[in-house]
């Protein structure tokens, strides 16, 4: 009897019939992919991205040049020099970060006690050059008066659980 | 004769005879090998999204909407590669293989009627010539795969040929089975022959037998050995590249659609309208022929996303162990209801 079971089942097709059943359901089925340039994932507020150097809200800079951020890094990606200003403030003349080296912990802003430097959201900074990738304090700063909105958001949603 | 006096009765003699049907018949030719060629490269970007979709990928969506350009960016890009033919290759043999396997999948086409009446050559051996035509598609791949003096392109055309030579045997069986029933070498006559549903019936497994020869005539998924990449590289093409490679790439897109064009005139009633519903005869023929086609070739490609590779042992089996003797088995079947119902053609009249 199994003989002309399994006879008629590879006769007709069954367990092949039954897949295409299943790859014609699956088409139809929402698309996991995104479309990736005008489609993005929703990103973590703890996402650890681009690396910005972020200012109090009347434009002092937020670093004072601790340098724990320095002491702290793995990669030794963060090179710090500081003076006393004319105002007596002590704050950074140099603040570098070498991208290429950067690993993405995020111990930098764990450490810092200002929330001065902070890995912000943004992800797409792929340079054609590698000179591109080796930040100053200016190019920082920058990044964290053009992310400055998102980096506040982030800090205030993830400050519950620090 | 005076040289100097322009003999018009002649010379429109000679355009009349000579030049007007030539003219008549390169038009035809491309009327129908242009979008041919174009529905051919859509029905890559159809194979992109088909898998894509049966996947959950988007498929190609970046050059034009809805990646619809795509086609013509990789056909392009195609054309700019250099031709490379190694050194060790006979390379007459090498480059004439590759237009040996397009030109073939073109020529056939020659007899498939695609609306009533519209077809370039409608002889009363269509089906042989179909069949012929579709064997000599071997040659293009063994030359290919001797041609290139590599081993993956060597064993590459071996499989290949051996594949299509068995798939051909059932092929032909099919085919015995169909003109049974019509009585016609004719493809006009076979599309317009009524058929009694219990002759459908009848003639169904044939139809299954048919598409999975058709995809391993085709070297399609699951029967796709002969490019197996996890052991063969890219199979008998792996030498090739540029627009002998794009070459052998349309040629077997072509035969695709040529054998898909082949089960639509055979068993899908070609260029009338589905179940024979006389209302929906409004739409062209070349309509619900182009509709029918695309629907067996979504088959085609739906197979592609559902089935894994056969082995090669398993393939000879199915192909010599199961089909032969199935088919052989169904022709004497067949032969046998359509004699015992007086439906043999030509026979209802003399009974």
């Amino acid at each position: 009897m199994s003989f002309v079971d399994n006879v008629a089942r590879s006769f007709l097709l069954t367990e092949i019939v039954k897949g295409f059943g299943l790859t014609l359901k699956y088409m139809f089925k929402p698309k996991v992919t995104l479309n990736y340039p005008f489609e993005k994932g929703p990103i973590s507020p703890r996402f650890r991205g681009e690396h910005a150097l972020r200012r109090y809200p009347n434009g002092e800079e937020r670093c004072i040049a601790c340098k724990l951020c320095e002491a702290i890094c793995p990669a030794q990606a963060i090179t710090i020099e500081a003076e006393p200003r004319d105002d007596g403030s002590r704050r950074t003349t140099r603040y570098d970060i070498d991208m290429t080296k950067c690993i993405y912990c995020g111990l930098c802003q764990e450490a810092c006690p200002v929330d001065a430097i902070v890995e912000g959201p943004n992800f797409e900074f792929a340079t054609e050059t590698r000179e591109e990738l080796y930040y100053n304090k200016e190019k920082l700063l920058a990044n964290g008066d053009r992310w400055e909105a998102q980096l506040a958001a982030n800090i205030e949603a993830d400050a519950p659980y620090r | 004769m005076d040289s100097i006096t322009f003999d018009t009765a002649f010379w429109l003699d000679i355009f009349n005879t000579y030049l007007w049907p030539l003219l008549l018949i390169v038009g035809k030719i491309l009327l129908l090998v242009v979008p041919l060629i174009v529905a051919m490269a859509y029905l890559t970007y159809a194979e992109r999204k088909v898998l894509a979709a049966m996947q959950l990928r988007q498929g190609p969506m970046m050059v034009g909407p809805f990646g619809l350009l795509q086609p013509l960016a990789d056909g392009l890009k195609l054309l700019g590669k250099e031709t490379i033919i190694p050194s060790g290759a006979n390379r007459f043999v090498f480059v004439m293989a590759p237009m040996l396997t397009f030109m073939l999948s073109l020529v056939a086409w020659a007899v498939i009627p695609v609306s009533d009446g519209w077809v370039i050559a409608n002889i009363n051996v269509g089906v042989l010539y179909l069949f012929a035509i579709s064997s000599l598609g071997v040659y293009g791949i063994l030359m290919a795969g001797w041609a290139s003096n590599s081993r993956y392109a060597f064993l590459g055309g071996l499989r290949s040929a051996a594949q299509m030579v068995s798939y051909e045997v059932s092929i032909g069986l099919v085919l015995v089975t169909v003109l049974l029933t019509t009585g016609s070498l004719n493809l006009t006559t076979i599309v317009t022959q009524e058929r009694p549903i219990w002759v459908d019936v009848l003639l169904f497994p044939m139809f299954v037998v048919f598409v999975i020869s058709a995809l391993a005539e085709t070297n399609r998924a699951p029967f796709d050995l002969p490019e197996g990449e996890s052991e063969l590289v890219g199979g008998y093409n792996v030498e090739y590249s540029s627009m002998t490679f794009a070459l052998f790439f349309l040629g077997e897109y072509m035969n695709m659609i040529l054998m898909a064009a082949m089960t639509t005139v055979l068993f899908l009633g070609g260029w009338l309208p589905p179940f024979g519903i006389a209302a929906l005869s409004v739409v062209p023929g070349f309509v619900w022929f182009a509709a029918k086609i695309s629907f067996v070739l979504f088959v085609f490609l739906w197979t592609r996303a559902t089935l894994p590779r056969y082995r090669y042992d398993q393939l000879m089996r199915l192909g010599w162990k199961i089909f032969l003797p199935f088919t052989l088995l169904w022709v004497v079947v067949t032969a046998g209801v359509l004699l015992y119902n007086h439906a043999l053609p030509g026979m209802s009249a003399a009974m």
